[in-house]
């Protein structure tokens, strides 16, 4: 990943729904074009993350499995 | 205008209380505004510095060591908590229940601040008119 994140959200060993809740909450503060960055290690949010992200209609950047846990990058574009 | 959903909280066990907050915090991730009405056992365990003993319901029971146990050692949030975290991205307005409030001698002030104002059924009833469902949990 070559992207940098403007926001890195470390949720692991926080379970459903409390990644997704503090990806939201990252993204309600972050400024149009900022990139957020969730580490976790929920397998719910690991489905529900993305489907959010795409029907709020923002974007994915991608789901990278890391060692022992998942980042989930997405991008606010409105 | 966003949609809204309302839940009638009357039980006072962890799983249910749980339920209400899981349910919230999906609903505020939809964009979907959440009214909750805490009233009976819910609101006993809605006070500030509630001593009474957490349990789960009866159903499952057997299971209830087990889960108790595991529930701990994963630090799993409590349902307020799961609450109070909806409110901080969504619209989530929590109001106890008058009746249950004169029953218990339960003022606003004893109750955890995530309630903002003590209501009656009627004025709840008329918060679900707008609601595309309304849970009894």
């Amino acid at each position: 990943m070559d992207v940098k994140a403007d926001h890195v959200i470390d949720a692991r060993n926080s379970y459903c729904p409390g990644p997704l809740m503090e990806m939201i909450k990252a993204y309600k503060q972050a400024k149009v074009g900022e990139v957020i960055s969730v580490y976790s290690t929920d397998a719910g949010t690991k489905k529900d993350a993305p489907a959010w992200i795409q029907k709020a209609g923002q974007e994915l950047i991608g789901v990278f499995d890391r060692d022992g846990y998942y980042e989930i990058v997405m991008r606010k574009v409105k | 205008m966003s949609k809204t959903m309302s839940i009638v909280l009357a039980s006072g066990t962890m799983d249910k209380i749980m339920a209400a907050g899981v349910i919230t915090s999906g609903a505020v991730a939809d964009g979907v505004d959440v009214n909750i009405f805490v009233t009976f056992w819910g609101l006993l365990k809605f006070r500030k510095n509630d001593n009474s003993i957490n349990k789960l319901s009866y159903d499952g029971s057997e299971m209830s060591d087990i889960i108790m146990k595991k529930m701990s050692e994963k630090h799993i949030q409590g349902g307020i908590e799961m609450l109070r975290k909806a409110k901080e991205i969504g619209n989530v307005h929590v109001y106890g229940c008058a009746l249950m409030s004169d029953v218990m001698d339960i003022k606003k002030d004893d109750l955890d601040p995530i309630v903002e104002d003590i209501i009656g059924v009627s004025q709840f009833v008329s918060m679900t008119e707008d609601s595309y469902n309304t849970l009894f949990i």
